[in-house]
């Protein structure tokens, strides 16, 4: 008789009837921008990687170590958690998406492990990574937010910061090597993981803008607040993770700029303002640069634009718009 | 100064830079059934870009509509594009494709929703425009 009990029917995902149009145009997106690491010749970084200090090496192990964790957390709790507060089924479907990039960005950093590093050297960053209190801090602070009962907006919150924030202590390194010509096939590799993560925080972001519409007034300025009480938390563990890791060589002021300025666009994928102001986010041009080799400072305006774009006088047919 | 036309998709940077500005803009609707607004005089363009990893949809579709008219687009006369530097040298790539479309200057790139050192520059670059330099450049697009 089971047959019998009337229950609501399982729905088919039918992608030709979108609730959110959104959902189908990052879902595009994110297939369009797959990626495997085997894509990229990580074996042409091995002199380069030969050519670091012992310290060096040591600082980008760890930091990858820290990288992978992140990941770690996002592929298998983060992006599956928010799973049951999906508002469409796209927007599950995408979630799925998310949660398998993140392993493969976590597996990734095991392809730059076994192409440049000694077992090891690794095996004892795995460690590091285990025992570090600040790393441990930044993951166990999110994890609370994702945890089973959480406030499925809370979550979303915790999830921007780590795809928009938390990540950028670690990126820092591989820009900053390739802006001296080092590991710059690392960096290639790491560029499209950054551009992932971009999609990911505007996508959980634009997600949570659309979930506050339907809150009052009170719940609206709660919700803002824990945003912003947060991102303060976790800052202050960051300031802690980058001393340890980056004072040995004198980069840890160039990496608060970088991460004042990532916390600001992570702020604004929620909709919100900035909280640091523009002063404390001058990111050191050269690491501009590695994150978006020739397109540096464009302003017209100005006349300091390094790289104008005016079109060629080209009488242009309407069926050329069709791109 | 000229007018100012803008583009926003639900997420709103866009439109969030544009409210900053404090400037009168008209809107692109996002809706295609929605009507298209008309600009009385020369604008500005402000848009978002939506590029993939290769570049491709980098202008997002009711632009290229609004744009497809050539009444529309005789006006235009810069555009400023909005985008993220985390998308390498595609950031804000779809300033670049109607720059080169329009025959018009890409006048600014910002991130997501600008900075306020974004809004200071693009008020102060409006106020500075549409006397010598722009005037009477009409695009060369038909």
């Amino acid at each position: 008789m089971k047959d019998a009990v009337v229950r609501a029917p399982l729905k088919a995902i039918n992608w030709n009837r979108m609730q959110d149009d959104k959902d189908i145009e990052v879902w595009n997106r994110l297939t369009a921008n797959f990626w495997l690491p085997e894509k990229v010749p990580l074996s042409n970084d091995v002199q380069s990687w030969a050519t670091l200090r012992p310290e060096e090496r040591e600082l980008t192990i760890r930091v990858f170590t820290g990288l992978t964790l992140l990941d770690t957390v996002q592929n298998t709790v983060g992006a599956p958690s928010m799973l049951p507060d999906a508002q469409t089924p796209h927007e599950e479907a995408v979630l799925t998406n998310i949660a398998f990039m993140e392993a493969v960005h976590a597996r990734s950093y095991s392809s730059i492990f076994s192409t440049l590093c000694l077992t090891r050297e690794v095996d004892e960053a795995f460690r590091w990574s285990e025992e570090n209190p600040h790393l441990q801090a930044k993951a166990r602070t999110i994890l609370a937010d994702y945890a089973p009962g959480a406030d499925p907006l809370k979550r979303k919150i915790a999830s921007v910061f780590l795809e928009s924030f938390l990540f950028y202590s670690g990126f820092y390194l591989p820009m900053y090597w390739s802006s001296r010509a080092r590991l710059t096939n690392t960096a290639d590799l790491i560029r499209l993981i950054i551009r992932d993560e971009a999609v990911h925080g505007y996508y959980i972001g634009y997600k949570y803008q659309r979930a506050l519409e339907r809150e009052g007034e009170a719940r609206r300025q709660e919700l803002k607040d824990h945003a912003f009480a947060l991102i303060f938390d976790l800052y202050d563990i960051e300031q802690k993770y980058t001393e340890e890791l980056y004072d040995g060589l004198g980069l840890t002021e160039d990496v608060k700029a970088f991460l004042h300025y990532n916390a600001n666009k992570a702020l604004q994928n929620l909709g919100y303002e900035a909280l640091f102001p523009p002063a404390a986010c001058e990111v050191n041009p050269a690491i501009l640069a590695a994150l978006s080799p020739d397109s540096e400072n464009h302003d017209f305006f100005s006349g300091s634009g390094s790289s104008y774009v005016i079109g060629k006088a080209v009488a242009t047919e309407d069926e050329d718009w069709d791109f | 100064m000229p007018g100012l036309v803008y583009y926003s998709s639900a997420s709103g940077n866009t439109a969030r830079l544009v409210a900053r500005l404090g400037l009168p803009a008209l809107r692109i609707p996002i809706s295609p059934e929605a009507g298209m607004p008309l600009p009385e005089g020369p604008y500005v363009l402000i848009c978002p870009t939506y590029a993939d990893g290769q570049g491709r949809g980098a202008v997002a579709k009711p632009v290229i509509r609004f744009l497809n008219d050539p009444g529309r687009r005789a006006l235009i006369r810069g555009v400023i594009a909005g985008g993220n530097r985390n998308f390498g040298r595609l950031f804000a790539s779809a300033g670049e494709v109607i720059a080169a479309k329009c025959n018009v200057p890409l006048l600014y790139k910002f991130e997501l929703a600008g900075t306020e050192t974004d809004i200071a520059r693009i008020r102060e670059g409006l106020a500075k425009m549409g006397l010598e330099t722009f005037r009477g450049a009409p695009c060369l697009t038909p």
